[in-house]
């Protein structure tokens, strides 16, 4: 049974990274949220992408958000990934699969998965 | 939407987008009969924001965008043969809204309700400031979740770090793991 003494504990060993964390982040992964994006399956790739940062070791540098409507409903799921000093990608057409892959291929490897961004949509 | 759990993922971001502190979440099954009940401490409507909310396409006026959230989740209410009430207040001292769907489970157009833990972490991953009042009720029992509850425990530790979110998803997991073997 998960208890929250289990919950406590996550606290006690959580308390002193808090501190460090804030700040570090240099990449940012925003989802699209809003009903467009929920509606063309936005969910699991929020999911699949909070799964891959942090099973992946990611946690320290990248985070991982929530936004409204980026207003390019057809393209939905979107995912936009900011990187300091880099240009914005703008992802399209996402799926958790996709999602692993960039993880992997872009905020592993630093290599653009330039077959989802958007300029590879028409 | 493909299922009910995304309508109410949805719904509840107007919730958070409205500024609520606190949204209380509820499912109710009852017979053939599931309802939803959304209930926010956000800023409220006003009459006519509402009469537009509820009529989106029956509006003379342009003065904003058409949101598609609130006729989604009405659709699927009323295929079913059950439908949507919005009550809203923008008083100072009582603002909120309360979004009630009903929905007859036995209907041939009846959408599944699908990943509600799944739309449970979403909301605390992307808003892990803000409190929800998790409750669905089954004729077998309830599962629950309170951030507040959780929050106490935490004592500042963010509700988004990632052993929270997963200690989260396995606590609802368990929970109606306990409801279906009852
Ligand atoms: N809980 C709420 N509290 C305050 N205002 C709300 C609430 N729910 C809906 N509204 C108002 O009703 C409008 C319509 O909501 P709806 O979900 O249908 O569309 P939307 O959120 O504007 O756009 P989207 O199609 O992305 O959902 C909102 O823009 C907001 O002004
Ligand atoms: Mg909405």
């Amino acid at each position: 049974m998960k208890s929250l003494a289990e919950l406590q504990a996550i606290k006690d060993k959580m308390k002193d990274k808090v501190v460090i964390r804030e700040g570090v982040s240099t990449t940012r992964v925003v989802v699209g949220m809003a009903t467009c994006g929920i509606a063309a399956g936005a969910r699991p790739v929020l999911s699949a992408f909070v799964e891959a940062v942090n099973e992946g070791g990611l946690a320290q540098t990248v985070t991982v958000s929530q936004t409204g409507c980026v207003g390019l409903c057809q393209y939905e799921p979107i995912v936009e990934v900011y990187e300091a000093g880099k240009e914005k990608v703008t992802y399209v057409k996402m799926t958790a699969d996709k999602a692993k892959e960039v993880v992997e291929k872009h905020l592993k490897g630093g290599k653009v998965v330039t077959e989802y961004t958007v300029a590879n949509c028409e | 939407m493909k299922e009910l759990s995304l309508n109410i993922l949805d719904i509840t971001e107007n919730s958070v987008k409205a500024g609520a502190t606190l949204t209380e979440i509820s499912i109710i099954e009852n017979g053939d009969t599931l309802t939803i009940v959304i209930k926010d401490d956000g800023c409220g409507m006003s009459d006519e924001i509402l009469k537009t909310v509820e009529n989106p396409f029956y509006t003379t006026r342009i003065t904003r965008k058409v949101g598609l959230g609130i006729p989604l989740l009405k659709m699927a209410a009323e295929q079913t043969g059950g439908s949507v009430k919005i009550v809203s207040n923008t008083n100072v001292a009582t603002h909120g809204t309360t979004v009630t769907a009903n929905f007859f489970k036995n209907h041939l157009d009846f959408t599944p309700l699908g990943d509600i833990k799944e739309t449970i972490v979403t909301l605390i991953q992307g808003h892990p400031d803000t409190d929800f009042l998790f409750i669905h009720q089954t004729q077998l029992g309830e599962v629950k979740l309170d951030t507040r509850e959780l929050r106490a425990v935490l004592e500042g530790v963010p509700l988004d770090t990632y052993e929270v979110i997963v200690w989260i998803k396995e606590y609802l997991n368990e929970q109606y793991q306990l409801l279906d073997n009852r």
